[in-house]
């Protein structure tokens, strides 16, 4: 069951450590559970798991092509693999070998990317992970999540394991706003609607949903009432879900840290056109690159503001009442 | 081992050899080259040395192997086949539309194929996941690779030694397939490999060459891999791209080969002549 938070303030823990206990505990009830790491696991927060598994925490080197591979090996011979990397690496770097030694082969194999678009900050354009849901999401029978807050990430870990298949999921480091109460539980694929309006609809997935609640709220302020769905499953995507919201409000908003291409609005534009036409706006990465700076400077950059989501809502919305 | 039972795993090389020509011969086209310079350690390792159950090929206590030079899986069919892993018959039907049996090596479609391979590089990072996963789970299951000599043009190659080495995988055997061609060109003429076993031996391997057309040889080499705990092996096999099927072995560009039955029904002839003549595999062919 899904609780809403009653305040969105930041957690108090970091995603990274939220993360690495959920793994722990999923790996507590499951032996076959191995954790793969790419000199990086102090960044992404897996060194506990090591501590706790020694023998099942394998840090095998900056290596990433290899490590992939491995981990498909690892599952053809029965153990479950959660890989860890940076997001860039684990989709750009590894795309081939995702694709090959882990989809194509039909193996069981979580990826876990680090760091979700402009939450890169300081490591910059050459680490801003812009595409790697869209890389992820092109290769067939790839399950890709982006979880919103702590508790959502706690849910989603032991489904990983428990579900087979090869699933790519990335998420911030540090501490998120909190959306969701204690204890929530969500369902890999089933979307979540955060608030009920009836003149837009805005979906969006991971640290875009804090924003779109807060257009939502600035908006209402202007009698314009906004359904605001939280799509943390970008494959497959909630379909029904996608329909029901166009259905019922008529415009539709996506907003995603993520190049447009291949993300969440692409995913939706695809869904509408083909099911139900819909005056839409995209909110996302316009086909840059991303640069260096702190997370507020790039969401302003990049227009991955509330303010920004609500000027394409209000577009939206009056191209809506102009059909 | 007995001197007939040599006898026998020359014989099965010649079988694996002959269904190889014959499975490419009726697609009609195909990685002939690459394919016949494995057939000898082929049968060594499923006509002796691997531990295997043709009848449950998800054995979990089996042996283990990964061909990661997966374009020559017509030669891995053709063994799997004469293992009695699936009928013979499927071999008439490689790379038709709803095979079973694709140009290259599928676990999901043939029973006996441990891993998915194809696109270089990854078949060994696989294959020392295996072995791992193996270790971890407290088996005692030998994990075998094959690797091209042109594939370890691959970085992620060597990534995978540094990891075996590392790990002192000593229940991981890796094959290179040294039959010095590529498909381009010879390899010094594309990117020079230097010496493997040097490279190997580095990397923390322990590493033998063997011919690789002599099955005596690679069985002994793999029973000396076996006495030797703590590190991952490697055995070089020197071999000759095309070997001991005849119209390609003499070719420069026998990578990837058009054929007919016609003509692979004379190569089969000619295996059996000289296997007869006792020159089998490769005649009086001097590389």
């Amino acid at each position: 069951m899904v609780k809403l938070s009653d305040t969105h303030e930041k957690e108090a823990r970091e995603l990274r450590a939220v993360y690495c206990d959920a793994l722990i505990q999923a790996a507590e009830h499951d032996p076959r559970i191995v954790a793969i790491d790419c000199d990086v696991s102090s960044s992404l927060g897996t060194k506990n798991f090591a501590k706790r598994f020694p023998d099942r925490a394998l840090n095998v080197g900056i290596m990433e092509a290899n490590a992939c591979s491995m981990a498909a090996g690892m599952s053809a011979a029965g153990l479950i693999p959660f890989f860890h990397t940076f997001s860039v690496f684990a989709s750009r770097r590894i795309c081939d070998q995702v694709f090959q030694s882990c989809a194509y082969a039909g193996l069981n194999v979580k990826i876990i990317g680090g760091d979700a678009g402009i939450t890169a900050t300081n490591n910059g354009g050459t680490h801003m992970p812009f595409e790697d849901l869209g890389i992820m999401r092109l290769i067939p029978g790839v399950t890709v999540m982006e979880p919103t807050d702590g508790t959502m990430l706690q849910s989603l870990v032991p489904q990983m394991a428990e579900t087979y298949g090869v699933q790519y999921m990335r998420f911030p480091r540090r501490q998120v706003p909190k959306i969701y109460a204690d204890g929530s539980e969500f369902t890999i694929g089933k979307s979540v609607v955060l608030r009920q309006g009836e003149d837009a609809a805005i979906i969006a997935n991971g640290i875009m949903v804090y924003e779109a609640l807060k257009a939502a709220r600035l908006l209402a302020e202007e009698n314009i009432q906004v359904r605001v769905v939280d799509m943390f499953t970008l494959k497959p995507l909630d379909q029904e879900q996608v329909i029901e919201s166009a259905a019922r409000t008529g415009a539709v908003v996506t907003a995603e840290n993520h190049q447009l291409a291949g993300g969440l609005g692409c995913a939706v534009a695809q869904v509408l056109a083909e099911h139900r036409p819909t005056p839409m706006e995209m909110v996302g990465i316009r086909d840059e690159f991303g640069e260096v700076g702190s997370q507020d400077y790039l969401a302003h950059r990049f227009g991955l503001t509330a303010q920004d989501i609500a000027a394409a809502v209000r577009r939206t919305y009056e191209r809506k009442q102009n059909i | 081992m007995a001197p007939d039972n040599f006898e026998k795993l020359r014989r099965f090389s010649a079988d694996i050899r002959i269904w190889t020509i014959r499975t490419i011969a009726h697609a009609g086209y195909g990685h002939i080259g690459g394919a016949a310079s494995i057939a000898d350690v082929l049968a060594v390792l499923y006509g002796d040395v691997m531990r295997i159950d043709p009848k449950n090929p998800g054995w979990e206590e089996r042996d283990w192997f990964v061909l990661s030079k997966g374009h020559c899986a017509p030669a891995l069919y053709a063994t799997l086949a004469l293992k009695g892993y699936f009928p013979m018959e499927w071999l008439k039907t490689l790379n038709q539309g709803g095979t079973n049996l694709p140009s290259h090596a599928d676990r999901r479609k043939v029973p006996g194929v441990d891993m998915t391979t194809g696109s270089l590089g990854q078949g060994i990072s696989a294959a020392v996941g295996i072995s791992w996963a193996n270790r971890l789970q407290g088996r005692d299951s030998w994990s075998y690779c094959i690797v091209g000599d042109g594939e370890c043009n691959e970085g992620q190659v060597w990534e995978a030694c540094q990891a075996a080495g590392h790990a002192k995988l000593d229940h991981f055997i890796l094959f290179v397939d040294w039959n010095k061609k590529q498909l381009d060109d010879r390899l010094e003429r594309i990117c020079d490999p230097l010496s493997f076993e040097d490279k190997f031996r580095s990397f923390g391997f322990h590493t033998q060459t063997v011919r690789g057309d002599r099955v005596q040889e690679i069985w002994e080499g793999i029973q000396q891999a076996k006495q030797t705990p703590g590190r991952p092996h490697c055995i070089i096999l020197d071999t000759c791209k095309g070997l001991g099927v005849d119209f390609a072995e003499r070719q420069d560009f026998n990578h990837y080969m058009s054929f007919d039955t016609e003509q692979g029904e004379t190569a089969v002839a000619e295996i059996e002549r000289r296997y007869q003549a006792g020159t089998y595999p490769g005649g009086d062919f001097q590389w």
